[in-house]
C-alpha cells in the first residue's frame, strides 16, 4: 500500500518536472537537439537540475541497506558495453530526434489529450512488442544453431 | 521561436530528480519510464501494480500541469503524424533493446555513474541531435 502511494507521488512529481522543464514541448526538445538551428539550451538545464540533485541524493539513499518500504534496491548490475546497448540507444535517439518525444513526455502529453502523443505512445508500445518478438526469434535461431552438431 | 527558460528548466529538472529519488528511496526502483511502461505493455506477474500507479501519477501530474501551465502542451504539432508514428516505433524498439531512455539511463544511470548509462546517454544524445539536424535542414520532407 505504502509503495503504491510513493509510486503514484513519484509519477506525479515526474510529470510536473517534465511540464515545468519544457520536456513536453516537442518544438523545444527539437530546438535543443538541433544545434544547427536557433539553439535553445534550456533542456541542458533540466539535466543539470536532475543530475545535480540526484548525484547528491542517490549517494545518501544507496548508503542504506535497502529502500524504506522494504526489499532491496533493484539496480541494473551489468557493466559491459555490448552492441545491444549501443544499437538500442542509437535507434532511440533517431526516434527522439524525429519527433521530439521521449517516453515520459509522450505519456504526459497523451494524458493532456494531445493526438500526436497518442500516436506516439501506441507505436512506441508496438516497437516494444516488436523488439521482444525479434528477440525471441533470434534467441530461438541461435539455440537452434547451437543444437546442431558442429560441422567440420 | 523557442524561449530560453533556464530557471523553469532547472526547477523542472530538480523535480524530475526528486521524483526518481523518491522512487529509489521508498520503493527501491529505478524511475526509467521506458522500462516502467514496457513492464505494463509486456507484463510480468507480480510486477505490474506499482508501474500502473506510477503511470497514473504521471497522468495526474500532467492533468494538473495542463491546467496550471497550458503552454506545456502546445496544440500545434511540429511533425506530421506518420513521422510521429515512425518515431514511436524507433523509441519503443530502441529503448527496450538498449534497456533505457532519457530517464533510466540519462538521469538515474548517470547519477550512479554507471558506465553503460553514460555510454547510452552519449549515443542517444548524438543520434538524436544528428536526426534533428538532418530532418530540420537536409531531409525537410521528413517533417
Amino acid at each position: 500500500m505504502n509503495k503504491s502511494i510513493t509510486a503514484f507521488i513519484s509519477g506525479a512529481v515526474f510529470a510536473a518536472g517534465l511540464g515545468l522543464g519544457g520536456m513536453t514541448q516537442p518544438a523545444k526538445v527539437l530546438g535543443f537537439l538541433d544545434l544547427a538551428g536557433a539553439w535553445d539550451p534550456s533542456l541542458a538545464f533540466v539535466m543539470l537540475g536532475a543530475l545535480g540533485l540526484n548525484i547528491v541524493l542517490f549517494r545518501f539513499i544507496l548508503r542504506r541497506v535497502g529502500p524504506i518500504f522494504g526489499g532491496v534496491f533493484q539496480l541494473p548490475s551489468r557493466k559491459d558495453i555490448d552492441p545491444r546497448l549501443v544499437t538500442g540507444a542509437a535507434l532511440f535517439g533517431v526516434g527522439w530526434g524525429l519527433a521530439g518525444y521521449c517516453p515520459g513526455p509522450g505519456l504526459s502529453a497523451l494524458a493532456a489529450g494531445r493526438i500526436p502523443a497518442l500516436v506516439f505512445v501506441v507505436t512506441m508500445a508496438a516497437g516494444m512488442v516488436a523488439q521482444r518478438w525479434l528477440d525471441g526469434v533470434l534467441d530461438g535461431a541461435s539455440k537452434g544453431a547451437a543444437a546442431k552438431p558442429a560441422r567440420g | 521561436m523557442n524561449h530560453f527558460t533556464p530557471v523553469a528548466s532547472l526547477i523542472g529538472g530538480a523535480l524530475i530528480g526528486l521524483s526518481t529519488s523518491i522512487l529509489l528511496l521508498f520503493n527501491g526502483r529505478v524511475a526509467g519510464i521506458s522500462g516502467i511502461f514496457g513492464g505494463v505493455v509486456i507484463p510480468r506477474r507480480g510486477d505490474v501494480a506499482w508501474r500502473i500507479l506510477f503511470l497514473a501519477g504521471i497522468v495526474a501530474g500532467s492533468l494538473v500541469i495542463a491546467r496550471l501551465l497550458p503552454e506545456a502542451f502546445p496544440r500545434e504539432s511540429v511533425r506530421s503524424l506518420p513521422v510521429v508514428a515512425v518515431a514511436g516505433l524507433f523509441v519503443g524498439f530502441g529503448t527496450r533493446l538498449g534497456n533505457g531512455c532519457t530517464s533510466g539511463h540519462g538521469i538515474c544511470g548517470v547519477s550512479r555513474f554507471s558506465a553503460r548509462s553514460l555510454v547510452a546517454t552519449v549515443v542517444f544524445r548524438v543520434s538524436g541531435m544528428a536526426t534533428a539536424i538532418l530532418t530540420n535542414h537536409v531531409f525537410r520532407g521528413l517533417r
